[in-house]
């Protein structure tokens, strides 16, 4: 873990009270080291034990949309030149209230619910959220019916509309299926952080902060015990895994 | 209601069923492009009967558990049996110079991963 | 019930322009084929949805004939379960009608899949909680049921559990109906959808759009094969139809009533009835087709009287119905998935993903022709099926459908 080439100081934070924790548990009888450390390794499957999500702080995003690019480099999406049609697996939401005027800009993606709508109406289960809170779409066994598209309050689904052809390796992509943000579930599994993440650090916002829901002593989790995290359209009761603050 | 049923299924099914006892009558058998590497994760034999159950057993384990582990990956696949050619340039999924669709034009076997899967190895993925 | 005297006949040889419909008919469905083939090819580009209106003008063709398909089967309950003689002579072209439309319906929604070479993963990966997977259920079934319905009415000797099946047929296709308006009435999300009343409401137009196909059917079939068509049948239907219009009316009154009642929903309601905020088509299909054309001229054309000086009229007023139908389903599947989702209550949205603005849609020739494929289908298969079986009674003259009838 301590290879990691991350070089951001929040994600050291976040590593240290980890291992801090990791430590802590393993002494305990009974439970594993590994569901609470974030390395997990590649022959095993995810458990329950974490919840990977995200917390925005809204007033620290400007209107830039360096986690869009980010998102969109990483997991190959270009532009299709149909604005109707071109996926779009993050965008920048800008929301100005009505009577006072006040405008609030934040990246807007799947919220990676923990009861998805998509997952409830999706005939061949093709939407799914996995045991660490990710929500994907297993395009092997999506027919394309779009009815997770009408299920979901948030507008985080594209469908693949054109023959798709050099797509990112670990991010495929193809005609006549479903596809959304998938927390970047790869780098999430090799121990790095979504990509949108990574850049809104690197631009030095900080707007966006990830990690173990769970864990208690992680980064995330922290801030949110000390300045609480707002879902959008909470009243759905759907738990989102991504928070925002300032909204 | 019949012929309109047979449209729905996948025209790849009936090519798939109907076509290999003519195919194997006259088509030589096809050049199968050589990997990289010594030798595959599995017998010859083995991975010409099963690869198929392996892949579809990995991809599931993949999408659904995050189990990342290389035997059995389509990606491994690819990036030990997809070379570039001589030109630097990287054989279509839909020529016969591709590892995957040497054999399926051969045996008449339409596969669709490559809809979705970038037919390249990791590290010419968009070349 | 009175022993019936009913003959039912197939048609016998091939009357002059029998295989010239068939086989236009049977042109359109492979066109509507051959579309869905392109837009599986080129992928749903050629198309004119998009990622704001996922649904587009396929999904108002099979709704609307799968919606009827259920209502269509209603002539058929109404003898077998309700009893009534006068419309027991119609049941089997009940049935087949209500078979055949739901065929075409199914066409249409399955080959505007993404992939509808994967249609067989519905029947090995199955989520229980998809409303999808219960309406998969739910057509199968009900054209099985169905069949075995028109065997127990065709074969003399399974006539005795005509009764049985024909009320598990009607029980069948309510929960049809049922399936076919959560589809809609269970997307929490969506300001026009989300509410019960949808699946009651899709009941009810099921009744006016499934007569009103039936009532056409009715009327090619006697003039093409010269049988006879009494007014007492006719008479009957047309009034059938002036109460089922008015309950539909009632649920699509009590629907905006209660939606214009919760502060809300009140963008919603002004989108659809007024045409705010790019509403405008909406609102068009809505007042000016499904109410217009499709509830009021045809109420008013059955209640007047005047529908029934002539069979053009009431064929006209079945038309109307029709079409109406059409507008009440794009009104509904469009408009409701052109409002732009509500992500801030009180706040404007914008973004480069059409967040805050409605949705833009103009369908493409592919999609129409797609959907005029599964229309066509359905006609080609009563057409096929009265031609083979024994569906058309020999007559259904006043004096033929009600024996004690007396002039």
């Amino acid at each position: 873990m301590s290879s990691n080439n991350d070089s951001n100081g929040s994600r050291r934070t976040f590593l240290k009270g980890t291992a801090a924790l990791a430590a802590g548990l393993a002494i305990a009888p009974g439970v594993r080291l590994l569901g609470v450390a974030k390395a997990k390794p590649d022959n095993e499957a995810v458990t329950s034990i974490v919840r990977w999500g995200m917390l925005i702080d809204t007033t620290k995003c400007s209107e830039c949309e360096v986690c869009v690019e980010a998102c969109h480099a990483e997991n190959g999406i270009k532009d299709q030149g149909d604005p109707a049609t071109t996926p779009q697996w993050i965008r920048k939401l800008m929301a100005r209230d009505s009577l006072t005027g006040h405008v609030v800009t934040l990246p807007m993606m799947c919220q990676h619910c923990e009861n998805p709508p998509c997952a409830d109406v999706c005939p061949t289960g093709a939407s799914f959220r996995r045991a660490d809170g990710i929500v994907l779409v297993d395009r092997h066994i999506c027919i394309g019916c779009r009815y997770c598209m009408m299920a979901c309050p948030y507008k985080a689904r594209s469908f693949e509309h054109i023959n798709v052809t050099d797509q990112a390796p670990h991010a495929p992509r193809g005609k006549g299926t479903v596809e959304a943000c998938t927390m970047c579930v790869h780098r999430v599994d090799k121990d790095q952080q979504p990509a949108c993440v990574d850049a809104c650090n690197e631009r030095g916002h900080g707007a966006m902060v990830f990690g173990d829901l769970k864990d208690p002593e992680s980064e995330i989790s922290q801030e949110l015990v000390r300045y609480g995290g707002t879902q959008i359209r909470a009243d759905l009761g759907l738990n989102t895994g991504i928070r925002y603050r300032g909204i | 209601m019949r012929s309109l049923f047979r449209l729905v299924i996948h025209a790849g099914l009936t090519v798939a069923l109907g076509l290999p006892a003519l195919a194997t009558a006259e088509v030589p058998f096809p050049d199968i492009p050589r990997g990289k590497g010594d030798k595959c994760v599995a017998p010859t034999d083995v991975i010409r009967q099963t690869h198929m159950d392996l892949l579809l057993h990995k991809r599931d384990q993949t999408m659904h558990q995050g189990i990342r582990t290389k035997q059995y990956s389509l990606r491994e696949c690819l990036n030990c049996h997809v070379q570039a050619k001589e030109d630097g340039s990287y054989p279509d999924i839909h020529s016969k110079e591709h590892f995957c669709n040497a054999c399926h034009s051969y045996a008449a076997v339409t596969i669709d991963c490559f809809q979705c899967h970038v037919p390249r190895p990791d590290d010419a993925a968009n070349k | 019930m009175a022993k019936s005297k009913i003959k039912y006949l197939a048609i016998e040889g091939l009357p002059k322009g029998y295989l010239i419909i068939l086989g236009v008919l049977g042109l359109l469905a492979l066109v509507g084929v051959l579309s869905a083939h392109h837009m599986e090819t080129e992928g749903h580009i050629v198309t004119g949805m998009n990622n704001q209106i996922v649904w587009g003008l396929p999904h108002v063709f099979a709704v609307f004939l799968i919606v009827a398909a259920s209502g269509a089967l209603n002539i058929a309950s109404i003898s077998s379960v309700f009893k009534r003689s006068l419309y027991k002579p119609m049941a089997r072209l009940s049935g087949i009608v209500a078979i055949a439309l739901l065929v075409g319906g199914l066409m249409v929604l399955v080959l505007d899949l993404g992939r509808p070479d994967r249609l067989l993963v519905t029947i090995t990966h199955v989520n229980p909680k998809s409303i999808f997977t219960w309406n998969i259920l739910l057509y199968s079934g009900f054209i099985g049921i169905v069949a075995v319905y028109l065997w127990t009415m065709m074969e003399r000797k399974m006539n005795a559990y005509s009764r049985p099946v024909g009320i598990a047929a009607f029980i069948w296709r309510l929960v049809l109906t049922t399936g076919t308006g959560s589809i809609f009435g269970f997307l929490v999300a969506r300001q026009g959808y989300d509410a019960a009343i949808l699946a009651p409401m899709f009941i009810a137009l099921s009744f006016a759009y499934g007569l009103a196909i039936f009532l056409l059917v009715l009327f090619a079939a006697y003039s093409f094969t010269g049988r006879e068509l009494g007014d007492k049948v006719v008479t009957r239907l047309t009034n059938l139809m002036g109460v089922f219009i008015s309950a539909a009316l009632f649920f699509v009154v009590v629907y905006h009533l209660t939606n214009l009642y919760a502060t809300e929903h009140h963008a919603w309601e002004a989108f659809i009835l007024l045409g705010k905020n790019g509403g405008g088509p909406y609102a068009t299909a809505f007042w000016l087709v499904q109410i217009l054309i499709g509830s009021l001229i045809p109420l008013a054309m059955i209640f007047s009287g005047y529908a029934l000086k002539s069979r053009k009229l009431v064929g006209l007023m079945a038309a109307l119905v029709i079409i109406g139908g059409f507008g009440q389903m794009y009104a509904t599947i469009i408009g409701g998935q052109a409002f732009p989702l509500v992500l801030f209550p009180g706040a404007e949205i914008t973004s480069s993903f059409y967040d805050g603005v409605a949705g833009t849609y103009s369908p493409s020739i592919w999609e129409f022709l797609l959907g005029l494929g599964g229309v066509s289908l359905s006609l080609a298969v009563i057409a096929f099926a009265v031609k083979i079986l024994p569906f058309l009674p020999e007559s259904l003259a006043d004096t033929i459908v009600d024996p004690h009838h007396s002039d």
